[in-house]
């Protein structure tokens, strides 16, 4: 097989895949409404809180691109993280593991297909911010906003595709694994306050989840000084692609430890094993 | 630099092929395979029969490239299992029976689709071949109904069409048709056998429960437990090889006083009774190495004052030739 048609296979691989997830959103149309909405009354109850302890507008702005962001956070944990969970149980799994295309093709279909189905989700939030609460913004360069908002969803899509072998490997119900890691990260990403106000800890935080560094540079772009940045934009942007980068190498090493371990224990990957 | 076709290479080939299980939870090692050794020419229908627990799974698992081998050596399409994982991929299909596939928001059309292309299938050929399947596990009035609205016969189907998606070199049958319907199950083996016939050097391998389905498909059989390949032959040759030719069922009505009635006729090999108290009979059944004893078994009968009531006689069954091999049935648990 030539690396051409590899390519190709791959491509048409990841292409299926996020078909299922594009479909799935729009055919389950009481799953967009919890899916889309549901998250947001979290980033409702920070707009009101700040707005009735009088704190400057430039915070509810800020609650709303945290609030937006976590639809992205829960589908990377949700839809990515726990997704070889659900295939290992209803006997897919094995069946992506005997195919010819690549894992990570498939990883990568998931990732595309679920942040396309997410970003509609996303502007539920948007729409609240803007039509109901009426942040406002200060003038912000599409370019950047694209770039930073590009970066953040490779990493953080990325460090999904990884959690996805790790969820196996850790061997526990991906259910509960999800639950324990959706209101950490919340609180070390300074979804809802500004990330500089974890001091050093929000600087680990920001080397170490994507959403906290993406979050950070992306209120950065959209509010400059306002948002209280943690470091320069600039950089956080260069954390940003490098912190994808690693991620996708980690991602692909941790699956292929996973088909190892799998095909030399008879387990993680096949049903009932 | 792509890898060489060994097209001269046989389906499959396993050279003391081994598996064990690790210890876990308390257990002691398990031995799935011990010292495998097979080959599987292309454009055969090769059976693996063997009881739960054999290592006929195992088996499978380890040519589609999903498990290694603890020990010894196995090649697909001339391909090494462990070394040349991504050239087997390409050529083989699995479809495991019991098992489901695909996404409940999708349509049987699409999920058919979606496989297709983790084979890299063009639409142009996926499109047809797909609907052709559809329609030869009779699924053609639910191609745009949700996989979630099947039946689970249907979602069955459903997955065996699937594994056809891709029109592999070599294709994996494990337990195919568990659980289908008769006339669904019946059209599904002729669809393998037609697929077969159509497309010169294609393979299969299958596992099956039933005896039935083994003897109209397989061109060969292996007869495998405790992961041992016990014979290895074709069904007639099986069959053959076990002694004694006509099976004999007599009922009779009387006192057949001591159990041993029929010792004294030559070549009766097995001899015991079943008895029917709301007929007051009693069914003989016995094994004749020779249809002209049958008359000196009837007359014995007479002499100790039986009357024949029913007389009925079969030819030895392949499910026959497996007791006797493994020394127990296909569903029967070790040591029952």
């Amino acid at each position: 097989m030539t690396w051409l048609e590899r390519l190709v296979l791959d491509l048409r691989a990841a292409r299926a895949r996020a078909y299922v997830r594009v479909v799935g959103t729009f055919r389950e149309p009481q799953g967009v409404l919890l899916d889309a909405v549901f998250p947001n009354l979290g980033m409702c109850a920070f707009v009101l809180l700040y707005r009735s302890l009088g704190a400057p507008k430039s915070f509810e702005a800020l609650a709303v691109v945290g609030g937006v962001m976590t639809t992205f956070w829960l589908n990377v944990l949700w839809g990515m993280g726990a997704q070889f969970f659900w295939e290992k149980q209803n006997g897919q799994l094995q069946l992506y593991f005997a195919a010819p295309c690549s894992r990570m093709a498939i990883l990568g279909g998931m990732a595309v297909g679920g942040l396309a189905a997410t970003v509609l989700r996303s502007l539920v939030g948007v729409a609240l911010g803007v039509a109901v609460f009426h942040v406002r913004l200060a003038a912000f360069s599409p370019w950047w906003l694209a770039a930073v908002f590009v970066a953040t969803m490779a990493a953080l899509y990325a460090l999904g595709m990884m959690l996805a072998s790790l969820f196996l490997l850790y061997g526990r119900e991906a259910w509960h694994t999800c639950n324990a890691l959706t209101e950490p990260v919340f609180l070390l990403s300074g979804l809802y306050f500004p990330l500089r106000t974890l001091g050093a800890v929000g600087a680990v935080a920001a080397g170490l989840v994507p959403l906290a560094l993406g979050v950070d540079a992306l209120r950065q772009v959209l509010m400059g000084r306002a948002a209280h940045g943690l470091f320069p934009m600039r950089l956080e942007f260069a954390g940003l692609c490098a912190l994808a980068g690693v991620l996708l190498v980690l991602a692909r090493a941790s699956l292929d430890h996973l088909e190892r371990l799998s095909k030399r224990e008879g387990r993680l990957t096949q049903r009932w094993q | 630099m792509p890898a060489p076709e060994p097209i001269h290479a046989p389906a499959v080939e396993t050279r003391g092929l081994r598996r064990v299980f690790g210890a876990s939870r308390g257990a002691g090692e398990v031995v799935a395979l011990d010292g495998v050794d097979l080959r599987i020419e292309r454009g055969e229908v090769f059976g693996l029969l063997g009881p739960n627990g054999a290592g006929k799974t195992t088996c499978i698992k380890i040519l589609n490239t999903l498990l290694f081998p603890t020990a010894g050596e196995a090649r697909v399409a001339g391909f090494d299992v462990v070394r040349e994982a991504g050239e087997i991929r390409r050529r083989i299909g699995l479809v495991s029976g019991g098992e489901s596939s695909g996404y409940g928001v999708l349509t049987v059309r699409e999920c058919l689709w979606m496989f297709s292309q983790f084979y890299g299938v063009p639409g142009a050929v996926s499109g047809p071949r797909i609907d052709e399947l559809i329609a030869v596990v009779g699924l053609r009035e639910q191609a745009n109904t949700r996989i979630n609205r099947l039946s689970t016969g249907q979602r069955q189907r459903m997955n065996f069409a699937r594994g056809f998606v891709s029109d592999p070199e070599i294709m994996f049958l494990d337990e195919p048709t568990l659980g289908m319907d008769v006339n669904a199950a019946r059209r599904l083996r002729e669809f393998v056998l037609e697929w077969v016939r159509a497309r010169p050097g294609r393979t299969v391998l299958l596992t099956t429960h039933y005896m039935a389905e083994a003897d109209q498909m397989c061109d060969r059989i292996a007869i495998i437990d405790r992961g041992r390949v016990l014979a290895c032959d074709t069904p007639a040759a099986l069959r053959r090889s076990v002694q004694g030719g006509q099976h004999v069922e007599v009922e009779v009505r009387g006192e057949p006083g001591d159990d041993d009635l029929l010792a004294e006729v030559a070549g009766v090999r097995v001899a015991w009774g079943a008895p029917h108290p709301e007929r007051g009979t009693l069914t003989l059944k016995f094994r004749l190495p020779d249809e002209r004893v049958l008359g000196d078994v009837l007359r014995t009968l007479e002499d100790r004052g039986l009357a024949v009531q029913g007389l009925s006689t079969r030819e030895t069954s392949l499910e026959d030739a497996f007791i006797r091999i493994v020394g127990r049935g296909l569903d029967d648990e070790e040591g029952s």
